[in-house]
């Protein structure tokens, strides 16, 4: 993804020199060029096209905010609430993602979702430690995280 | 206009922190107590820098990019620290709630 926006900006400054005016304007139409011309030699530079990338990027900041709002509106409801009935309890949550970047995403990302907290991260990166504020059914939790956030980081990761 | 949108970011962060302060003193225990740390105060906090930001860009003109920082700061190491704090007691051996159904982290080497 690196080398294809070095490639991007290149044509976007070579653009403004050919058309010798230097300006915003020139270097963001050379970009657009850049990207379409990236675009068309997809096959040959390594890496898919990296607008695509961007966009996960952006899809996952966007889940993200939103999982905030909700896990914060479900927080303040329960915060009000005049009687707790909840079922806390810790469940080990096995992830596929390897990387200590993913799983630090990962970790951050389930501490600010609705009723889940990571506690702690096995030895061998093979599970996350997760305290959920109420715990009807332990698969069903599993499997929403995994289905959100592990396929939306490794979208953008891999 | 703009004015009632920075008034409701303010009302809204602040409720949110006090909710949040209100959570962390009802809940039971210290990984109850965490989640209305992390989160709601999160939130919070970031509602009243965006509330902040917005005051200053429309009324005094000032693009202050420090309170975009502190929201992107907020955000990135409010999980951090309750992750650390709950792994802290947990290795140190603070009890859950009774109330608590299970607990897979018990007799795993952490």
């Amino acid at each position: 993804m690196a080398i294809q926006i070095i490639f991007n900006l290149l044509i976007a400054v070579m653009w403004m020199f050919l058309s010798e005016s230097y300006t915003v304007l020139s270097f963001f139409i050379g970009l657009f060029i850049g990207m379409g011309l990236l675009f068309f030699l997809r096959r040959f530079v390594p890496d898919i096209f990296y607008v695509i990338r961007l966009y996960r990027i952006v899809k996952l900041n966007l889940i993200f905010l939103r999982e905030l709002i909700l896990s914060s509106v479900s927080i303040v409801a329960l915060a009000y609430k005049p009687k707790l009935d909840i079922e806390p309890g810790i469940f080990a949550l096995p992830i596929e993602v390897k990387s200590s970047w993913e799983i630090a995403l990962l970790g951050n990302l389930i501490s600010l979702t609705p009723g889940t907290l990571s506690v702690a991260v096995a030895d061998d990166n093979s599970k996350i430690y997760i305290h959920a504020m109420d715990l009807p059914d332990v698969e069903a939790s599993i499997t929403e995280i995994k289905e959100t956030f592990e396929k939306a980081i490794m979208e953008v990761t891999r | 206009m703009i004015d009632i949108i920075i008034s409701l970011l303010l009302l809204l962060g602040t409720f949110f922190i006090l909710s949040g302060s209100l959570g962390i003193l009802r809940f039971p225990d210290v990984y109850s107590r965490l989640h209305a740390a992390t989160k709601a105060a999160t939130l919070g906090v970031a509602g009243v820098l965006l509330g902040s930001f917005l005051y200053l860009l429309f009324d005094q003109g000032i693009v202050s990019g420090k309170l975009l920082l502190g929201i992107v700061f907020v955000l990135i190491t409010a999980p951090i620290s309750g992750h650390m704090i709950s792994r802290a007691a947990y290795n140190s051996g603070v009890e859950l709630w009774e109330k608590t159904k299970r607990d897979h982290l018990k007799n795993e080497s952490k």
